[in-house]
């Protein structure tokens, strides 16, 4: 049935998207090639929608277009235009079903390519609420494709991927475009309210390391629950006005210094959240001082699961993707160098620009080119 | 820039509790002689150790000079003798008590050569002061994990049912590990308020090759934010009520149902707190207790499976404050490690876990004695066991207990090693009947050593009937053996496996106790000089039999004083099962009991043997249990049969007959920690047939034991559930023929006959 509706011409809108735990992440590409007589054909729900998409940044309280990353005069297909990113609470996604449902999405006849779990968990809510057929499309899958695409879309001008030099240098700890040639082997770390670990070594040849619940799920609910905010930018600014050494012990806190037996550095945590077993120092940290402890504590066990794998799996190049990562500029240089300095120099910490939406250009490029 | 390395420290304290008063003469035993202490402090619980001796009467035989008149006709005097023997003594108790402690042991200590005090734990250098002022010792700090790991080995090594895997849901939670003689390489995960992961890969070489921030420290103190509970027991205990589902994200909260594909289950945590993202809605702290622990120790487990695939190790044990016998995060972490390794790698705790710091610290400050060198043993008398103070109790209630931990450890006289012909060492099991795993067996031993509790008290008196206080004495050592019957009814795993040998080896450490060294001294001694008479005569009319009821009539006598009724034919036939049995090389044989037995039953098998041209040691126990022989009882009575018997003779004066000494005073038979010398002799003179002899050596204890060389088991079943159990009948006779694998073309042959 999908295959028959592909073969016909490829009908407008074009989306994917990428059902998560947390985030719905939609892509939306916006032709800019349509001729006068396209122009005359296309129905007024689809100019209405695509009209909806393009002239605003922010829809409703919580959706967001992220205008920084849109992808322009892109060629898909044969055809020209922009690519949008666009995302919003998962929770708010009947708020979208119903904006669907409003606009008549189902009678432009889309197949609608969906990843992530939520498109089995809310396949029959798009039936039943929106009337809309989802395609649903392995996540995994949809991530090393849209990693893959965007990367070569990216590399005729600005990088998509970047790296930090000096990472074991706050000073001079700066942000440097690098080039993805031969990527493979790589470990393709995605954080998003959990976290997978992939080795990928060619585009159809990867496998799931592992992965862990402490995820970015985890650092919001912990956030949510030791300070009283409710988004994710809310518990970043929080953690960027922190200070995480009052909320854990570190080695120097034990052997006042380093524990030089073992070559373990004085400022090394020794135990995240450590200094709270004592009721006074409960007393005077602040919420932003938890905040940062949540954030270094996530990001540093991530760091050292990935590590683990990577020598492992005997690779060296990891890329860290995922919405974790959104603005989230703290964790990647956490991340970076905690691959640097507990590897001696021998892993490197790479990251994408677009480091949430890969999923979503999955699914899209799945609608365009079935594999 | 912060890092996360996690180091394993125990610091975060209590606030001291001064007025606590404490019965501890029964806790810091023999004080007196006590000299190189050691002291762990840790976050909550201090562990004290010293060395110590014991003085214990010990029964002594002495033969008469043969060339004077024997008084009485007896064959030997018994005496009894004080003998000093080394004791390691290791108390736990929590850190409230530590003053009192300290003032108790001030007051006590005699010995003044003690000038120092090995101190490791996160809390030594916090009551560095304390212990100098009130000890007036000096406090020489160790390097916690240098003490951890040697405690570790220390372990490991003497006790043999240390590690144990944790099944919540199984008929029996602990399943002890058989005790692998090569016990390196190995993977310790300390679990304190950090994580530090260690190999081992021998004596002194380690090498921490990792580690973790998120450990018991996250726990505590992040559990302590979220919840407003204090302790860390509490924050346990509410765990063990809560729903992490609750606070969690799971795979079908994202997918409404399992991730096929990958084979993730809906059940499994996607993200951790991932439903608290929200700031309108309440959770419970049983709930985000649940949730916590589930994080930490799925992460722990995590990390602990990498490191173990990284450095290739199969053998993972687990502690520190985190998991220290508690059920629930033994429980955690071993769902974790199954998880991650698909169930290659067992998560493995210890039962001594507390105590390893102690141990290490101790064992460092005591390398003059080279401690190392020699063999110990867990004494059941004066240990406590495992969960003495149940985790589950109340926190509140537990923290006011007082329950004071404690495990001794007797230095023993020799060093013990491995039978040099078990088949295959790390797979022998010395036990017949696990009783921690059966039930049924279980409840009918415990029954049947506490209804023969009475006769043994009786018995105890009676060796001692010129001293008047032996009846307090007795009396004592009731109420401490019951007392122990009692917790392995309610705790079978308190020692390990709980098996009839070690019922039987706890009466005998409770005895030597309360100073019955050897109750049956003096009815052995009657029935030896009894028996010795008949030598001769049985000797005469085993002579004139032919072959084949030669046989029979010297295995008989071996399993003499019972009655069956099987035929000569019979035996025959399971003997020449294997055409080559009575040509061999060299017979180990252990012995029995004394009296007839000795005397009548295997003497003359052994002359047979010898007279065949077969070479015999014979080995015997060292020291006393129940009516057996001992190796100073076999040595008087094989001179005096050799007195009369010119094969015997012969075979002394040509070193073809040997005695040796098992190292065990048990009436059962461990082969796995036998004395040194014992394997020495046994690998010299290229021994090719194992003679075990008896129902505590053949029956209880390696019935199934498989051997490289030639074994032949013989008993006597006098005991009507075992017989059943083993498919026979009361009396029964056990002869069990076994010829290894690849040896001869038939493998043996048993017979079990009534």
């Amino acid at each position: 049935h999908f295959v028959s509706l592909i073969k016909k011409k490829l009908t407008f809108p074009w989306f994917g998207m990428d059902i998560g735990g947390t985030l719905v992440k939609l892509v939306y590409f916006e032709p800019k090639d349509i001729t006068a007589e396209e122009e005359q054909e296309e129905v007024d729900n689809l100019k209405s929608i695509r009209r909806y998409l393009t002239s605003n940044i922010a829809y409703g309280k919580t959706g967001h277009r992220d205008v920084h990353l849109e992808l322009q005069d892109l060629t898909l297909c044969g055809r020209t235009g922009n690519l949008h990113f666009i995302r919003f609470p998962t929770q708010d996604l009947p708020a979208f079903l119903q904006m669907a449902r409003n606009k008549h999405f189902s009678s432009l006849h889309t197949t609608l390519c969906a990843t992530g779990g939520g498109a089995y968990k809310f396949e029959s809510d798009f039936r039943t609420m929106a009337d809309l057929q989802l395609h649903k499309l392995d996540e995994l899958d949809c991530l090393i494709r849209g990693v893959l695409y965007i990367d070569s879309v990216m590399s005729r001008g600005l990088s998509e991927c970047y790296y930090f030099e000096n990472p074991t240098d706050p000073d001079h700890c700066i942000q440097k475009p690098y080039t993805l040639e031969n990527p493979y082997p790589l470990l393709l770390v995605n954080i998003g309210s959990g976290v997978s670990i992939l080795a990928v070594y060619s585009e159809n040849n990867y496998k799931r390391v592992t992965g862990t619940s402490l995820g970015g799920g985890t650092f919001l609910g912990l956030c949510c629950l030791l300070t009283g905010c409710s988004t994710f930018e809310e518990a970043l600014k929080m953690a960027s006005d922190g200070e995480s050494t009052r909320v854990d012990k570190l080695v120097r806190d034990i052997y006042g210094g380093d524990y030089e037996r073992f070559g373990l550095p004085g400022w090394a945590v020794a135990s995240s959240f450590g200094n709270m077993m004592s009721k006074e120092k409960r007393e005077s940290v602040s919420k932003e001082d938890l905040a940062r402890a949540t954030l270094v504590t996530i990001t540093n066990n991530i760091g050292s699961i990935t590590r683990m794998c990577a020598l492992n799996e005997n690779i060296e190049r990891v890329v860290f993707v995922g919405n974790f990562l959104r603005v989230n500029t703290l964790s990647m240089k956490l991340l970076a160098y905690a691959m640097d300095y507990w590897s001696k120099g021998q892993l490197k910490a790479l990251f994408l620009q677009h480091e949430g939406y890969f999923g979503a250009v999955g699914a899209l490029l799945e609608l365009l080119h079935p594999s | 820039m912060a890092e996360c390395v996690g180091v394993d420290s125990n610091t975060s304290g209590h606030s001291m509790d001064k007025s606590i008063t404490l019965p501890p003469d029964e806790i810091f035993r023999n004080l007196e002689n006590a000299k190189r202490f050691a002291i762990d402090i840790g976050g909550s619980l201090t562990k004290l150790a010293y060395y110590s001796t014991v003085q214990h009467k010990v029964a002594k035989v002495r033969s008469f000079d043969t060339t004077a008149k024997a008084p009485n006709d007896k064959l030997y005097e018994i005496s009894v003798q004080e003998e000093v023997t080394a004791r390691l003594h290791f108390i736990k108790f929590e850190n409230a008590y530590i003053e009192t402690c300290l003032d108790f042991i001030k007051d006590h200590l005699v010995n003044t050569e003690t000038k120092v005090i090995k101190a490791t734990g996160g809390g030594a250098h916090k009551f560095k002061e304390l212990i100098e002022k009130k000890l007036g010792l000096n406090v020489d700090k160790e390097d916690e994990m240098t003490c951890l790991i040697k405690g570790c080995n220390f372990v490991l090594k003497n006790i043999p049912h240390e590690a144990f895997v944790y099944a919540r849901h199984a008929d029996s939670e602990f399943r002890f590990q058989t005790a692998n003689p090569d016990i390196f390489p190995y993977l310790l995960v300390n679990i304190g308020s950090g994580v530090s992961i260690v190999k081992v890969e021998s004596e002194d070489q380690f090498e921490r090759i990792g580690g973790s921030s998120i450990g018991g420290g996250t726990f505590w103190g992040l559990g302590a934010l979220l919840t407003k509970t204090k302790r860390f027991d509490e924050l346990l205990q509410l765990a063990s009520k809560g729903q992490h589902t609750n606070v969690d994200m799971l795979v079908k909260d994202i997918y409404g149902g399992s991730y096929g594909c990958l084979g993730l289950t809906g059940d499994l945590i996607a993200s951790s707190f991932g439903k608290s993202a929200t700031a309108d809605k309440e959770f419970s702290k049983e709930d985000m207790a649940k949730s916590l622990l589930h994080m930490i120790s799925n992460d722990i487990g995590q990390l602990a499976c990498l490191y173990a695939k990284l450095h290739n190790l199969s053998r993972v044990y687990f502690g520190g404050f985190f998991i220290r016998g508690h059920p629930v995060t033994m429980h955690t972490i071993t769902y974790s490690i199954n998880f991650f390794t698909k169930g290659e790698v067992q998560a493995l705790f210890l039962r001594h876990e507390g105590y390893l710091g102690a141990i290490g610290a101790f064992l460092k400050g005591a390398e003059e004695d080279n401690p190392n060198q020699y063999s110990w043993g867990e004494n059941y008398a004066g240990s406590s066991g495992l969960m003495s103070v149940s985790p589950d109790m109340n926190p509140m209630q537990r923290a006011r207990s007082g329950t004071f931990d404690m495990l001794e450890m007797d230095r023993l006289e020799r060093q013990l090693v491995n039978l040099p012909l078990l088949q295959d060492p790390s797979s022998y099991i010395p036990d017949t009947v696990d009783l921690t795993e059966d039930a049924l067996a279980r409840d009918y031993w415990l029954y049947c050593f506490e209804d023969a509790l009475d006769g043994v008290v009786k018995r105890a008196v009676a060796s001692q009937p010129d001293i008047p206080e032996a009846v307090v004495r007795a009396e004592k050592f009731r109420q401490k053996y019951r007392h122990k019957l009692l917790t392995l009814r309610h705790q079978p795993f308190a020692y390990g496996s709980l098996t009839v040998r070690s019922l039987l080896d706890t009466r005998e450490h409770c005895l030597n106790e309360f100073n019955f060294p050897d109750p049956y001294s003096k009815i052995k001694q009657r029935e030896n000089d009894m028996a010795l008479k008949h030598y001769q005569r049985t000797v005469e009319s085993l002579d004139a039999l032919s072959w084949e009821d030669r046989q029979f009539a010297l295995v008989s006598g071996v399993l003499a004083g019972n009655v069956f009724d099987w035929g000569a034919k019979a035996v025959s036939d399971v003997l020449e099962s294997d055409p080559g049995f009575g040509f061999e090389q060299c017979a180990l044989f252990f012995v029995d009991n004394s009296g007839v037995d000795i005397i009548l039953g295997v003497m003359p098998f052994v002359r047979e043997l010898l007279s065949r041209g077969t070479e015999v040691v014979l080995a015997s126990n060292s020291g006393p249990a129940l009516n057996d022989v001992t190796n100073g009882e076999l040595q008087i009575l094989t001179e005096r049969i050799a007195a009369m018997d010119p094969v015997l003779q012969a075979g002394l004066q040509e070193d073809r007959l040997t005695l040796v000494q098992s190292g065990s005073s048990s009436p059962c038979l461990d082969l796995s920690r036998l004395d040194k010398v014992l394997a020495m002799v046994v690998r010299e003179r290229q021994t090719d047939l194992v003679i075990i002899e008896g129902m505590g050596r053949a029956i209880h204890t390696n019935y199934y034991a498989t051997l490289s060389c030639e074994s032949l088991k013989m008993a006597v079943i006098k005991n009507s559930w075992l017989a059943d159990r083993l498919g026979g009948k009361l009396f029964s006779v056990v002869f069990k023929y076994e010829v290894p694998l690849g040896k001869v073309h038939h493998n043996g042959a048993t017979l079990m006959l009534s």
